[in-house]
Formats: C-alpha cells, structure tokens, sequence
C-alpha cells in the first residue's frame, strides 16, 4: 500500500467501511508510515470535532405542521402533471438509477475514482490468493498432507524442489531463532505451482509458500487476517512470498523478518 | 381508491417517513443555502416519496427520502437558471435560524460557548465546500448515510464516494486549521 491509495483508505477506516483485510493492510501501512499516521490522527480530530458540534439540525416546528397537513390530502388528490419529470426521477432511484452530479463534480471525481477502481481491483485479487493461502495451509494441517519432503536439514529440502518447479526457492533453516524448518511440499496457490516450506514454532506450523511473481520485483510486506489466520505477503527478488500460521501477528512478523534478513546478500 | 385504502396508506407513509425529516431538513439547509428554500424542497420532497410510496421497495428509508430531496433541489436550481449556486456562503442566512445561544442555564457555559463556536466555525467551513464535497461531507458525517447508501443517493460509484470524502476532508481540515491558527 502506498501513501495515495493509504490517503484515501484511512477514511474508510474512520468510517468503519473497511473489511477486515483492508483495515490490516491500512494500519500496516500507518505503522510504517509516520505522515499517513499523523494524517489519521487529524481526520479523526476532525471527526470527533464535528461529532461534538451536533450538526445535525432540527427542521422547525411550522415545517413539520405544514408537512402533517399536506400528507393526507395529497393522499386523495393524484400527482399533478408537472411533477412527472422528478417523479420518473424517484421511480427511477428504486431501480438504482444513477443521477450524475454537477459537471465539475463528475469530470473531478472520474480521475480520482479510476485509480481508485484499479486499487480495488488489484485488492480483489489480493483478497482471493489470500484465499487461496489460508486454503492451502488449511489443506496442510489434513493428516498427511503437511510435507512431501520430512527434514529439518535445508540442503535437503532445497534440491528436493529441482525440476519440480520453474523457481529454485531459497530455503532457510532459523531453527536458532526459533522457528524449525520441517520440510516441504509442493502446493498450488492462485492456479500455480508454488513451493511451501513447513516451519514450526511451537506447536503452530507456518507454511511459506514461494513462487514466481508477476510485476515489480520487490513489494512491502502487507499483512491480512483471514479466518484466524494470519497471512503476510512480500515480494523479494523477482518471488512472491505469502507466510502464514496461526500464531499471533507479532510472532509471524518476526518470522517474516528473520527470513528477509538471511536472503539479504552478504554484504562485503 | 378508497378513502379508507388513503388514510391507511397516508398513516403508514407518516411512520416510515417523518421520523427522517430531521435528516432531510438538514441536508436541504446545506444544499439549498436558503432556509425559505430548503423548507419548500423538504415538502416538495415528502409529497413526491408520498406518491412513490406504492413502488418503494427500499433502499432503506433515509437515503430514498434523502435522493428524492436532492433530485428536488437540482430540479429547483435547473428551473431556476444555469447558474448552480451563488459561489459564495450567506451568513445571515446560515444562522439566521440557529437557536438563540443561551435557550436556557447551562450547566457549564465556557464548554457550551467552544461547542457552539465550533459548530459555527464548522457549519461556515462545511457550507463554503464546493457542490460535491459538500454533499459528500454532509450525508457521511451529519446524516451518517454508509457509503454504500451514499453511492446510490449521489448516483456514482462507491469509489467516487471515497475520494470525494477525502477531499472534502482535507479541504475542511486545512480550512479548519487555517481559522484555529487565525484565533485569537
């Protein structure tokens, strides 16, 4: 997520409009981001000041009397003629009939909102191989499923995956760090092949799944909650990486961390 | 029709529709700018969703109330002549109908007088949005209309509502800011 698309999202977030995903990937963004995080702080100053000031207005006693006195009457007496044109309007609405706003309004807010679909549409695709993921590690957790390759020794899980797949995935053993490399799999994720090396933190099982990505070689990691899963994405020399668990954000973080830092080259 | 089919038919329309007319009266004062206006454009609305009452079949309430309103106002200023708006707030007219500032004691009065200065400043800095910010602002933080509803109030897409949100905000923001900083 970048500023500009962050910018408009943290309204949304204000708003409550946010799905769950969305609104981690929002506040992933704030975490990180210390002007998008002093923007949110001001718009729900904002917010909050505009609640207290109670704007909302009371329409006045003679108004509402005249209202009363004109409902039954019209009740008996069928709409003029002259009204036909905004009552085909009212008709019109039941049938999610679109009135364009002012001319300005409408040629300003087409720009903005056209980046805005493409956001949602990527979003979209996003939402789904997140699906996807938390499908896949589900699968995983079925008795027999977990590995196709059992070790913890990741000279041997690496050529395991020679000729299985178009990518050679890196494999990392962070077993001193705490998290157990326990072999791996292949698994499919979004229509492809995908690696999956099988980590273990305590009793919780982290699938990584690795494949070749499509687009910019490197994103941001983001993350997601999805059915109760954690799920993080990042995307590093040329391969997208989705991690994901059960263990709490925090934890699948460092986790997240701990295998970029070991696949930085050394530096000399 | 009968004349009993009418009533009953005019007593049910009452109790769906009038416990919204706070809503409607409240955003035809921000789109009209006009308090004898925004009157006539609240009756005018209430007896057009009259009529219409046979074929609603929802949305919700409010916001079918709340698109006939502004079908009404952009039908009176259409009539009226090309120019949409006068570019600029009447403030005479903007708190010409506020409730006097001290209706009765208040039990803590310096706190009473900020609110009422904020709600002055905000309403003047809300009514001086250009057309479509204005109504953005209004039907999410006033009339508290989900975007979705807003979406189908407006008649664009949710994205447009979005982005429309976030100008006004930050247009209102940067004024609001602006007015705090010029305080004395």
């Amino acid at each position: 997520m970048n500023c500009s698309e962050a910018e408009v999202l943290i309204h949304a977030l204000i708003d409550g409009e946010l799905d769950a995903g969305h609104a981690r990937d929002v506040e992933a963004h704030i975490a990180t981001c210390a002007d998008c995080a002093k923007k949110l702080a001001a718009f729900r100053d904002l917010r909050r000041t505009m609640a207290a000031a109670a704007l909302k207005e009371s329409a006045p006693a003679h108004l509402r009397a005249r209202i009363e006195a004109a409902l039954p009457a019209t009740a008996r007496a069928p709409a003029a003629a002259a009204a036909a044109v905004s009552d085909l309007a009212a008709r019109r609405f039941n049938r999610r009939f679109f009135v364009g706003g002012f001319a300005l309004g409408t040629a300003l807010s087409g720009a903005v909102a056209a980046t805005l679909v493409l956001g949602v549409l990527r979003d979209d695709r996003e939402q789904r191989i997140t699906g996807d993921v938390v499908s896949a590690h589900l699968r995983s957790l079925q008795p027999g499923h977990l590995t196709d390759v059992e070790t913890s020794d990741q000279h041997t899980v690496k050529p395991w995956f020679n000729g299985k797949l178009d990518v050679a995935p890196p494999v990392v053993d962070l077993t001193a760090q705490g998290f157990t490399l326990i072999g791996g799999r292949l698994d499919d994720i979004n229509g492809e092949t995908a690696a999956a090396l099988v980590y273990r933190r305590r009793n919780h099982i982290i699938n990584l799944f690795v494949a070749q990505a499509q687009g910019p070689e490197y994103t941001e990691p983001t993350g997601q909650t999805r059915h109760g899963f954690n799920v993080r994405h990042w995307r590093e020399s040329g391969l997208d990486f989705w991690a994901v668990s059960d263990i709490n954000a925090g934890e699948l973080d460092e986790f997240g961390q701990k295998i970029r830092a070991a696949l930085q080259p050394p530096r000399s | 029709m009968s004349a009993d089919g009418d009533a009953d038919r005019a007593r049910r329309f009452r109790d769906a529709a009038l416990p919204h007319l706070d809503d409607v009266f409240t955003l035809a004062r921000y789109l009209m700018r006009n308090t004898a206006d925004a009157e006539d454009a609240v009756q005018e609305c209430f007896l057009r969703a009259l009529r219409h009452f046979d074929s609603y079949r929802g949305p919700a309430m409010k916001p079918w109330l709340l698109a006939i309103l502004r079908n009404v106002c952009k039908a009176e200023f259409a009539r009226r002549a090309v120019q949409p708006m006068p570019p600029e707030p009447q403030e005479h007219e903007l708190t010409a109908d506020d409730p006097p500032l001290w209706q009765e004691p208040q039990p803590s009065p310096e706190a009473e007088l900020l609110r009422r200065h904020d709600h002055d400043t905000i309403r003047r800095l809300i009514v001086a949005l250009p057309e479509p910010f204005r109504e953005a602002i209004v039907l999410r933080d006033i009339n508290d209309l989900s975007y979705r509803d807003i979406a189908e109030v407006v008649g664009v897409p949710v994205g447009t509502v979005m982005s429309r949100l976030a100008r006004a905000r930050a247009m209102l923001r940067e004024r609001w800011n602006l007015e705090e900083g010029s305080a004395p």
